[in-house]
């Protein structure tokens, strides 16, 4: 698979050119040429900001489909914590895993479940004194692929552990072939996914190379079929193992107070993200062991591919962490370094650097600000990139030229003009 | 040798703008794909050095140079200028009014701090004139 795999795809007969997505890029990883969005595949951290604010909804998100699973004999469903936050008046998770069972899968392994054991890893490592203070989770894949491009100093910071989606997918693998049998290629594991980042982490890990997930189905995919089957269900079986720490994973601030201490910091939403990563790049932050951080507003259900409101998601998932046990699953230290990161979150300098060697990347940040000097500065987008500066770094880098500016072309054909006139 | 040179007038009184020249040089060090761990120190000291402008000089202005191998900046005001310089170098002391302590400011670590970052310091500072901070950060 190709290194730079992105969920996040332009539909091109849907895009009319305007600037929506081009303003709300947080890695400026978009530009319109020709009447069209073009997304930097390098520098795209599919955060799913250009899909939540396109109004013709012409981005999208590449995700596995339910026909998908019938490649495999055996169907192992994963669902996000989110899921349980998209239904009115759900009081058992085990209906909308019975619901799940009865449109096709095998087995069923809750995330939540993982997400108990990696927040029990994590306090673990803290107080073994084992990590780099603060740790910053390393659960949202959008936000470890802002540090890889962005932020250098703080990729030691980066929980060394595996996402709960990754930690699940492994146990759940397991846990069916030891029972059944079963050969590798024989089992399909599929994340249900509330975003668009997961189904790249799975086709393109930012650390390590394969991911034991096969495909990641959408929430807002696999919906109607669910919520049909969960009105039909003729069985309830209790399949459900996880406790409110797990499920609080979904919302913002869930994985913090799973930490079970006061030193942590939980921001959500990705401005948010970047104001809070630059100050703990500043040493401006103190005081504080745990940094969890989700790209999306309210957390994991505030992505994409849910299908309800996140604030709404929040408050049912509160109501349905009241009838939980606070855990159901606890680490068996052995297992520990199971969940460990297949290697180092590596920095990836190339992404934003004008040039990698230092002396030509000065002189083309030189005649950069130069060019800077002479652009309106309204940032407006009109050019196809999201400001001025970006616009004078696509020319230093021969990606524009200056009458892409219309305010440039506009003095420039008036020169033209206005030499005309004197010559007639 | 090729060198960028950035200017940036710190205004006084402002806690909510300080930041913004170390903020602004850090972004462009970013851009030059500069070492990462002397962004990270040029980013510390001047902010720190930015704050102690804004606290005790009534803001003043910043000069950064940025060559292949090192930055060099220079923080100047033409606030009070510093009684003791060996006193003012100790972590902990600090004559910031009580206002600035209660956001969290003040607590002594300011030039000790920009020390500690900064591969070269020098100071220039008269009572009643005011005081020029010299820097140097070297790409280790």
């Amino acid at each position: 698979m190709s290194t730079y795999f992105h969920s996040v795809t332009l539909q091109p007969n849907l895009c009319c050119g305007c600037t929506n997505c081009l303003k709300r890029c947080p890695t400026e990883a978009i530009r319109v040429h020709e009447g069209k969005a073009h997304i930097l595949r390098q520098r795209c951290i599919d955060c799913g900001e250009c899909i939540r604010n396109c109004p013709h909804h012409a981005k999208k998100a590449l995700s596995s489909t339910m026909e998908e699973i019938e490649n495999y004999k055996i169907k192992v469903a994963l669902p996000a914590p989110a899921l349980f936050g998209q239904f009115n008046n759900l009081d058992n998770i085990d209906i909308v895993l019975s619901g799940l069972i009865s449109i096709g899968f095998d087995y069923v392994f809750e995330v939540s479940r993982a997400a108990e054991l990696v927040s029990d890893a994590t306090r673990k490592l803290i107080s073994q004194g084992k990590l780099n203070l603060p740790v910053i989770s390393s659960a949202c894949p959008a936000v470890v692929r802002l540090i890889k491009i962005r932020f250098p100093e703080l990729c030691d910071n980066v929980m060394p552990l595996l996402a709960p989606m990754e930690v699940a997918a492994r146990i759940a693998r397991k846990e069916v072939k030891d029972k059944t049998g079963a050969s590798d290629e024989d089992i399909g594991v599929f994340f249900i996914t509330p975003c668009a980042a997961k189904y790249t982490e799975i086709l393109s890990p930012s650390v390590g190379s394969k991911s034991a997930c096969n495909g990641a189905i959408a929430i807002s995919h696999i919906y109607p079929e669910l919520t049909s089957a969960m009105e039909h269900l003729k069985v309830i079986e209790p399949l459900s193992n996880s406790g409110l720490i797990g499920v609080g994973w979904s919302i913002s601030g869930g994985e913090s107070a799973a930490m079970l201490g006061e030193k942590y910091l939980a921001a959500d939403g990705i401005e948010n993200v970047i104001r809070v990563l630059e100050e703990l790049e500043d040493d401006h932050i103190h005081d504080v062991d745990f940094i969890e951080l989700n790209a999306c507003s309210g957390g994991c259900v505030g992505g994409v591919l849910n299908v309800e409101n996140p604030y709404v998601a929040q408050a049912r998932i509160q109501n349905l962490r009241k009838y939980l046990p606070i855990s159901l699953n606890h680490l068996d230290e052995k297992d520990l370094p199971n969940m460990l990161l297949d290697g180092e979150l590596k920095f990836d300098s190339s992404i934003f650097s004008l040039d990698t060697d230092i002396n030509k990347a000065i002189e083309k940040m030189t005649k950069m600000e130069e060019i800077l000097k002479g652009l309106p500065g309204l940032d407006c987008g009109s050019c196809g990139a999201p400001s001025c500066r970006a616009m004078a770094e696509d020319i230093v880098q021969n990606h524009a030229k200056e009458t892409d500016c219309i305010f440039k072309l506009k003095a420039k054909i008036q020169k033209v003009y206005d030499q005309l006139k004197d010559t007639i | 040798m090729s060198a960028i040179h950035l200017h940036f007038d710190v205004p006084g009184d402002d806690f909510t703008r300080a930041g913004e020249a170390s903020g602004s040089t850090k972004k462009r060090l970013k851009a030059l794909g500069y070492d990462s761990d002397a962004i990270r120190r040029v980013a510390i000291a001047m902010y720190e050095a930015e704050i102690n402008m804004v606290i005790h000089a009534n803001g003043g202005y910043c000069d950064v140079d940025v060559y292949p191998d090192r930055v060099e900046i220079l923080l100047a005001d033409d606030g009070p200028g510093i009684e003791d310089i060996d006193k003012a170098m100790q972590e902990g002391y600090s004559t910031a009014p009580d206002n600035v302590r209660s956001l969290g400011f003040g607590a002594g670590m300011g030039l000790p701090n920009i020390k500690k970052y900064s591969d070269e310091m020098r100071i220039d500072t008269k009572l009643g004139i005011g005081t020029k901070l010299y820097l140097t950060i070297k790409v280790h």
